[in-house]
């Protein structure tokens, strides 16, 4: 992709398409969002029955409806997410309202980091972070699959030694 | 002390034997603190001062044991250093990724002729291996001897003549502290506050401006005393700065380890051409950054650009080809949107903003750790978009704020690309080691 492609998509990969993260991910956020929310939700709702059956029945209607936007937003936010591995550094995208595009050379990386928290590991997920030197440097890509997370490391840690500098 | 003669034998040194005392007095000092606050409460008086009593043998002896575990030795390329009573610690520190060395003498162990000995290196939020303390003389000798073998010279290079390039006289640093915004208005006010009070013959009103006056006093004090008698010194081993009043301070900062440089014009220093330079170093990242991060509290600007000549040499900013933001910047940044601009040549990136307080980031694009492109969603309706480079942590975070979005992006991946070229011939890390000769630049695929 030339310069002249990029009209009107400054968030694009220049040369290979996005790899996009699992679609698991979002499975994952939804069952949290539902649990927390429905379980928060009736509660509110139980409280409010109290005082008038109405009010309980708006509480369960707005929570209904907050869980179903954040289910549709979930899905979105799972699917902006991306990242391209280039001859000489990997970029990161991710975000719909607040979109970020991080590019992190290979030789600056310091260490690589492979995460997956007990939910993650139940769905088969795992996050990847890159370190580099500087602490503002935000790329990590999550929701991949433990292989690709594995393979993903393997191969930044290799690349990042073949063309390492100094600080 | 059945364990001298053999440490001896291996090159461990220790610090200097008055070291358990001035240790030990921080504790005792803390004891004092605490019965102190225990007066008010019902605890008896006699009891606090027997705690009191019994924290000096136990200060010391705490003092004692912790001189006694630690000893530190160069080894060729590193420098060792144990410590811990019970835990101990065994660490190493590569000199050739020694990021700065100072020496700091806090007021007691000036009294004393004692000095600290601080090395700092990339990553760890405080100084990776501190040496307290040394006599004067040991902390100036081992500090040539570390910067000759970070330099990749011999260990018993002399100590490197060192040409004073400037100082900041004391008036005008007192003058600079009192030139700001939050001073004058303060001082405006409190002129108010003491007229009503003496116009309505009201002694209480006083009471108002003695906390206000008293505020302004960290603000204002506080820089006079860290910077006072700033000095700066070129040497080969790098750049040396000097400041302090109570606590004082000798930095050395090796040739190409500053990361990225800000120079700030504060409105009020604007008439007399006065700015400060603070610069980001890889090793002071975490701990007091307001004492280590300022290259110059107070200079004109010329002397400013004569030191980022010497921090970065060839570099000029004043030829930096340097473009404005689109006219929807005005949206987001109404204000200051004239005054944004960035360029960069095949040396530096530059950013410039700010409309009252000017501020211009200067890095080398072989200094950069990662570039980002972030757009919110108002600058995504205005088409616009932000170019973030990432260096070591430090004061300056430079930033290419509201920029249109696809030059942007043509911004980043330039910068990309330099960073990419730069960082390949790039000067050896020991500083007076011949370059090696640097890999050819692999082609983008």
């Amino acid at each position: 992709m030339t310069t002249a492609d990029l009209q009107g998509e400054p968030f694009a990969p220049a040369d290979a398409p996005w790899v996009r993260v699992s679609p698991r991910l979002a499975t994952l956020r939804r069952m949290l969002l539902a649990g927390i929310g429905g379980f928060v939700t009736l509660v509110a709702a139980a409280l409010f029955a109290m005082a008038s059956w109405w009010l309980s029945v708006v509480v369960l209607l707005a929570g209904a409806g907050l869980i179903g936007w954040g289910w549709v937003v979930v899905g979105r936010a799972v699917r902006s997410w991306g990242y391209a591995e280039r001859a000489d550094d990997l970029l990161v995208t991710r975000g719909i309202l607040f979109r970020q595009l991080v590019v992190v050379p290979y030789g600056r990386m310091q260490f690589v980091d492979v995460t997956a928290g007990p939910l993650d590991r139940r769905f088969g997920l795992a996050t990847v972070q890159l370190h580099t030197a500087a602490a503002a440097t935000d790329a990590q890509i999550p929701g991949l699959v433990p292989a690709e997370a594995a393979r993903l490391r393997d191969r930044l840690a290799a690349r990042g030694e073949a063309s390492s500098a100094g600080l | 002390m059945t364990e001298a003669p053999a440490q001896r034998a291996t090159g461990f040194r220790r610090l200097h034997p008055l070291t358990p005392l001035l240790r030990g007095w921080k504790l005792f000092a803390a004891a004092v603190a605490i019965a102190a606050q225990q007066l008010y409460g019902d605890v008896e008086a006699s009891w606090l001062f027997v705690g009191v009593a019994a924290s000096i043998p136990v200060a010391l002896a705490y003092g004692y044991l912790s001189w006694r575990f630690t000893h530190f030795r160069i080894d060729g390329e590193d420098l060792r250093l144990e410590t811990g009573v019970l835990f101990r610690r065994s660490r190493r520190v590569r000199l050739d990724r020694l990021q700065a060395v100072d020496v700091v003498r806090p007021l007691i162990a000036r009294a004393l002729g004692l000095a600290e000995l601080r090395l700092e290196v990339a990553g760890g939020s405080s100084s990776e291996a501190p040496l307290a303390y040394l006599s004067e003389p040991a902390a100036q000798a081992l500090r040539a001897e570390l910067l000759a073998r970070a330099a990749g010279l011999s260990h018993d290079t002399p100590e490197a003549p060192e040409a004073v390039l400037l100082t900041v006289p004391v008036d005008r640093l007192i003058k600079s502290q009192l030139l700001t915004v939050g001073v004058i208005i303060t001082g405006l006010v409190l002129l108010v506050v003491l007229g009503f009070a003496f116009a309505l013959k009201e002694i209480s009103l006083l009471g108002l401006a003695a906390p206000m006056a008293l505020s302004l006093g960290p603000a204002v004090v506080g820089p006079i005393i860290r910077h006072f008698d700033f000095t700066v010194a070129d040497s080969p081993d790098g750049l040396r700065l000097r400041h302090g009043l109570l606590e004082t301070r000798a930095q050395t900062v090796p040739p190409g380890r500053v990361q990225a440089v800000r120079i700030l014009e504060p409105l009020l220093w604007r008439s007399r051409g006065w700015c400060r330079v603070e610069v980001n170093i890889a090793g002071y990242g975490g701990e007091g950054q307001s004492q280590t991060s300022v290259l110059l509290p107070v200079a004109p600007l010329e002397e400013a650009f004569a030191m980022l000549r010497r921090v970065m040499p060839d570099v000029d900013i004043s030829t930096v080809e340097m473009h404005g933001v689109p006219r929807s910047a005005r949206w987001v940044d109404p204000f200051a949107w004239r005054f944004q601009a960035a360029g960069a040549d095949e040396r530096v990136f530059v950013a410039r903003r700010g409309r009252l307080r000017r501020e211009t980031d200067i890095v080398p694009h072989e200094r950069l750790q990662s570039a980002r492109l972030t757009q919110g969603a108002l600058q995504r309706r205005l088409g616009l978009a932000t170019v973030h480079l990432d260096t070591t942590p430090g004061p300056v975070r430079p930033t290419a704020a509201h920029r249109g979005a696809n030059e942007a992006r043509r911004l980043l991946d330039a910068e990309v690309e330099r960073a990419r070229l730069a960082r390949s011939s790039a000067p050896p890390e020991r500083w007076m080691s011949l370059p090696e000769t640097p890999p050819p630049p692999t082609v983008a695929g």
